[in-house]
């Protein structure tokens, strides 16, 4: 068995939740990089979306932004954003939506506009893009982030994204379409909503791992399923291919650009 | 029919944009026009309202730079490295001064500019439900019931920049504009502008452009500026790559408020034309 790191292992354990042939909207950052190790070896039907209207991109490495070329490139057809948001996602045509953030609570409602008041913040991070649509119009939302107390939090300070809203049935009695949630994926496990409450549960977990380790870095109370599954490690075939990806991406994001002015 | 004129950028800018309006320098990744956004910063305007559904690097250096004092946007970091620190900075502390924000998702961005490109005054989505957005953004996010179903949906106002910037691959001699790529609003944003300026790496004699291809007719452009390598950074699909390499090293130079003033100094207030800014940076022999 190789040697592998957390993050490896978080990428990999989200990949896995991918099925083959599934139409997914891809968020920037580790969801990319799951939605493509998931397309390059168990399901390499996975329809990708990005929100720069790229459809059906197959890219041969990482894109930096959500918007590189080699998206493009690679492409089935390259649409208009509001096309992308209304004739694909708001009319219900996107299986999962997978997202990250800065802040996730214990119904994996998300963060990713501002630490501190709105109007007076401590941290002004980068805001909603594409996550709140992704979020209510997708069948199902997958999400990926590193656990920490310092970002897995009791109380949100903004709610950008909803997930099950205060729990139980609260998202459906807003009229929120979509399944919700139906699983976080950190570097230390999976949390996955609780039948009922909503609530998110320690349902997965790392080797090398202990159930103490993910309590501490919770930003809560976390609730323990009666049964918490050992995720299996990476195989050999999903490390080769999950650091092979990483390496291509990073030669290509190093390529010098030259631009040949008229003379 | 009018035509564009065919200008310098200097001219081109100075003739369109002035200080107090609302400008949208629009390309989602792809096509956005820093040449443009570089010389509105040496022409020192101020009070901008700037719209952009992903302000990138571009807005960065112009909030920092004192352009703006107001932002309507959906994303604003630098994509895949981090944040925009001199907006931050401008949010955060209100340097160099304070910067109000107009913020939506990305859907009700592209609703806002689709009801503008569309003469209504107002977008409709089925969006922002259970988020806090409508509750920082009033005046910008509403409720509506569908007079045929009941469903209550949201309602954004229309958005119509008194001047809208692209950058595309090509114009024709008559002033037609081609862009292909990803092209995220610009097209609604083109329509939905009072003004349109468009700066292009090139003029041909013929677009050529396939069928249902974007082209903008001449009649719709104020005007046209030739500026090669105008989207870098950013970039101009089949023309140059993006420079990832340059969007992470913004990331250090953008940090400290006296790093980025001298390399504001040095590589754009100190140039005359873009094409002196990119062989400065070695991009441009």
């Amino acid at each position: 068995m190789t040697a592998y790191t957390p993050d490896e292992m978080m990428t990999v354990a989200a990949a896995r939740r991918l099925p083959n042939g599934a139409t997914c909207f891809v968020g920037i950052g580790l969801p990319s990089a799951a939605c493509n190790l998931a397309r390059l070896t168990h399901a390499p039907d996975l329809v990708l979306i990005y929100e720069s209207g790229t459809i059906g991109t197959r890219p041969t490495v990482l894109p930096l932004s959500i918007g590189d070329g080699e998206l493009a490139d690679t492409a089935l057809s390259v649409i208009p954003l509001p096309e992308v948001f209304t004739h694909y996602l708001q009319r219900g045509r996107v299986d999962i939506g997978f997202l990250s953030a800065a802040q996730v609570d214990r119904f994996g409602n998300l963060n990713s506009t501002v630490i501190g008041a709105y109007d007076a913040p401590t941290v002004r991070l980068p805001g909603a893009g594409g996550a709140p649509e992704i979020a209510t119009n997708v069948r199902d939302l997958l999400i990926v982030m590193k656990q920490s107390r310092r970002n897995f939090m009791a109380r949100l300070d903004f709610r950008t994204t909803v997930g099950w809203l205060d729990g139980k049935d609260s998202r459906a009695r807003a009229g929120i379409a979509g399944n919700g949630p139906r699983a976080v994926i950190t570097d230390l496990g999976v949390l996955t909503p609780a039948e009922g409450s909503r609530e998110l549960t320690l349902s997965g977990i790392f080797q090398g791992i202990t159930v103490d380790d993910v309590r501490a870095a919770c930003g809560w109370p976390l609730r323990v399923a009666d049964t918490v599954v050992s995720i299996v490690p990476p195989s050999d075939d999903e490390l080769r291919t999950l650091r092979a990806l990483h390496d291509r991406t990073r030669v290509a994001h190093g390529h010098r650009v030259r631009i040949a002015l008229p003379t | 029919m009018t035509k564009p004129a065919f200008l310098p950028l200097r001219d081109a800018m100075a003739h369109h944009v002035h200080d107090g309006m609302s400008v949208a320098l629009e390309g989602f990744t792809h096509l956005i026009p820093f040449a443009a956004g570089h010389e509105l910063i040496r022409q020192g305007r101020r009070e901008l309202t700037l719209v952009r559904a992903t302000p990138d690097i571009i807005y960065d250096q112009m909030i920092g730079m004192g352009c703006a004092s107001t932002l309507v946007f959906s994303w604003g970091g630098n994509p895949g490295v981090g944040s925009l620190h001199r907006l931050r900075d401008a949010v955060e502390h209100g340097w160099p001064c304070p910067l109000a924000l107009d913020e939506h998702s990305h859907a009700g961005m592209a609703a806002r500019y689709a009801a503008g490109a569309s003469g209504l005054p107002f977008g409709v989505l089925r969006a922002y439900a259970g988020t806090d957005l409508p509750l920082v953004n009033k005046s910008h996010i509403a409720t509506i019931k569908c007079p045929f179903t009941g469903e209550q949906l949201a309602a954004v106002p229309a958005l119509t920049p008194d001047v809208t910037v692209l950058h595309a691959q090509t114009a024709d001699r008559e002033g037609n504009v081609l862009l292909h790529g990803i092209v995220g609003a610009s097209r609604e944003a083109a329509q939905a502008a009072r003004a349109l300026v468009v700066t292009v790496e090139a003029v041909v004699d013929r677009l050529d452009a396939p069928m249902n291809a974007f082209v903008i007719p001449a009649w719709q452009v104020a005007a046209i500026a030739v500026v090669p390598g105008g989207a870098y950074p950013s970039y101009a699909h089949g023309v140059y790559a993006r420079d990832n390499a340059f969007y992470q090293a913004w990331d250090d130079i953008a940090r400290d408020r006296d790093r980025f003033m001298e390399w504001m100094r040095t590589h754009v207030l100190a140039t005359a034309t873009h094409a002196d800014f990119l062989r400065l940076l070695g991009v441009a022999a």
